[in-house]
């Protein structure tokens, strides 16, 4: 980076750094308000991928704990951690806040 | 605080020079402008026959990481400001191949009223690959002597 | 159904909106009122004779003192088509829109007016719609100069070099 900074060439000119728009001028603030909707599922799809990569590496040992006898311990284990977060989905389903058109707010035209 | 163009031109700095030149030309992204039947023959340049993948040059649909501008294509007077403008967007060093008479000079239509007689109006042009549509071959000879271009250029060292 | 048929249906339902026939072309036009091609264009579509449901094309030609709009119709019900066309004068190019016989004929519209000039009265939407919003004049007219310069552009190339 420290090498990229010295060579590289630094001119400035015309419209050089305004934003992209595909060759348009760009029109008004990039700052707009966005749907709340999207929020949700990020949050919700965060959750649960991290979910997923913690039972990976349960998935990876498995076989060696089967082997050793304690596959009923790990698989205990890994239930009950699903288990807590499925009890995080339902609610999350039954609140409606899996719907996408989960109909007007208060305020919503 | 930038050494392009400043240093003088030493054993370490042209060797440097020379690197930086064959990497720079080894990988000549270009901008995807394909406006008009041109743009058929671009695509088939990247396609799998003539490809021009095998010289590095990949496609890219922004201005901001690409160094190579291929204008293929009419240019007509309403989407000539947009071709400057994104001309502008692409970072420096940068290079420009019209291809095709249209970008050329106007070309079969350049009696028409909304119709830019030649890219060069608007944005300075490295290279012109004359045809109608140039084959393949004639703009892979075209990228070849934009990197014979770049090989000669000077990058660290001032140019005198 | 022939054009000279259609012609008869026509006059007999709406009377002197209706020009003349003129059978001479290969493909035989009826002239029509710029006022009355609204009335003459929903009775071509809902007449069950004639049931013209498809606007082919709409165009303007340029006919010296005068522009001509140019309705091809045709009917897939019937299988038939016809041309009426519509003259309006050149310097004062004023006709109705069609849009609400077709909807299709929004697009055509605008075409008519970037190209010809020729006003609509009663179009949603009449701008340009291939030239860019700041161009000066209409290009298909007869007497167009094409213009050397486009918003700080020089577009003269001398090929004599």
């Amino acid at each position: 980076m420290l090498a990229g900074h010295f060579i590289r060439p630094r001119i400035v000119e015309n419209d050089k750094d305004i934003a992209y728009e595909c060759g348009e001028k760009p029109v008004g603030d990039a700052r707009v308000q966005f749907n709340f909707r999207f929020y949700l599922v990020a949050i919700v799809f965060v959750i649960f991928d991290v979910e997923v990569a913690f039972m990976f590496p349960v998935a990876a040992v498995f076989r060696s704990w089967v082997e050793q006898g304690r596959g009923a311990l790990a698989l205990a284990e890994v239930l009950i951690f699903v288990a807590i977060l499925f009890v995080g989905l339902i609610y999350v389903w039954s609140k409606g806040d899996l719907r996408w058109n989960a109909g007007r707010m208060k305020g919503e035209t | 605080m930038s050494l392009y163009n400043e240093l003088p031109a030493t054993f370490v700095t042209t060797n440097v020079d020379k690197l930086m030149n064959w990497g720079r030309a080894s990988s000549l992204w270009y901008l995807l402008f394909g406006l008009a039947c041109c743009g058929i023959e671009l695509m088939q340049t990247g396609g799998p026959r003539a490809d021009l993948d095998r010289f590095g040059s990949v496609p890219r649909a922004t201005p901001r990481q690409s160094d190579l501008m291929i204008v293929a294509g009419t240019v007509t007077l309403k989407m000539a400001s947009r071709v400057k403008l994104l001309y502008d967007q692409m970072p420096h060093p940068k290079y420009v191949i019209s291809m095709g008479s249209c970008a050329n000079c106007g070309g079969l239509f350049d009696k028409g009223y909304s119709v830019l007689r030649g890219v060069d109006k608007v944005i300075p042009v490295d290279l012109y690959v004359p045809g109608c549509p140039p084959r393949p071959e004639a703009l892979t000879e075209g990228i070849l002597e934009i990197q014979d271009k770049i090989h000669r250029e000077r990058y660290l060292i001032r140019n005198s | 159904m022939k054009t000279e048929e259609i012609h008869q249906t026509l006059t007999a339902r709406l009377g002197d909106a209706i020009g003349a026939l003129h059978a001479e072309t290969i493909d035989p036009w009826i002239e029509v009122q710029a006022t009355a091609i609204v009335d003459v264009t929903r009775a071509c579509k809902e007449d069950p004779a004639l049931r013209f449901d498809f606007l082919s094309s709409l165009c303007g030609v340029d006919a010296g003192d005068s522009i001509f709009v140019v309705y091809h119709l045709y009917s897939y019900a019937l299988r038939h088509s016809t041309v009426l066309k519509v003259k309006v004068p050149k310097d004062t190019p004023v006709t109705r829109s069609v849009t609400g016989v077709w909807r299709g004929a929004d697009w055509f519209e605008r075409e008519a007016y970037d190209l010809f000039g020729v006003r609509f009265e009663g179009h949603p939407d009449l701008r340009r719609i291939l030239l860019p919003d700041d161009w000066e004049g209409h290009p298909l007219r007869k007497e167009y100069v094409f213009p050397s310069h486009y918003g700080g552009i020089d577009n003269t190339r001398d090929y004599n070099i």
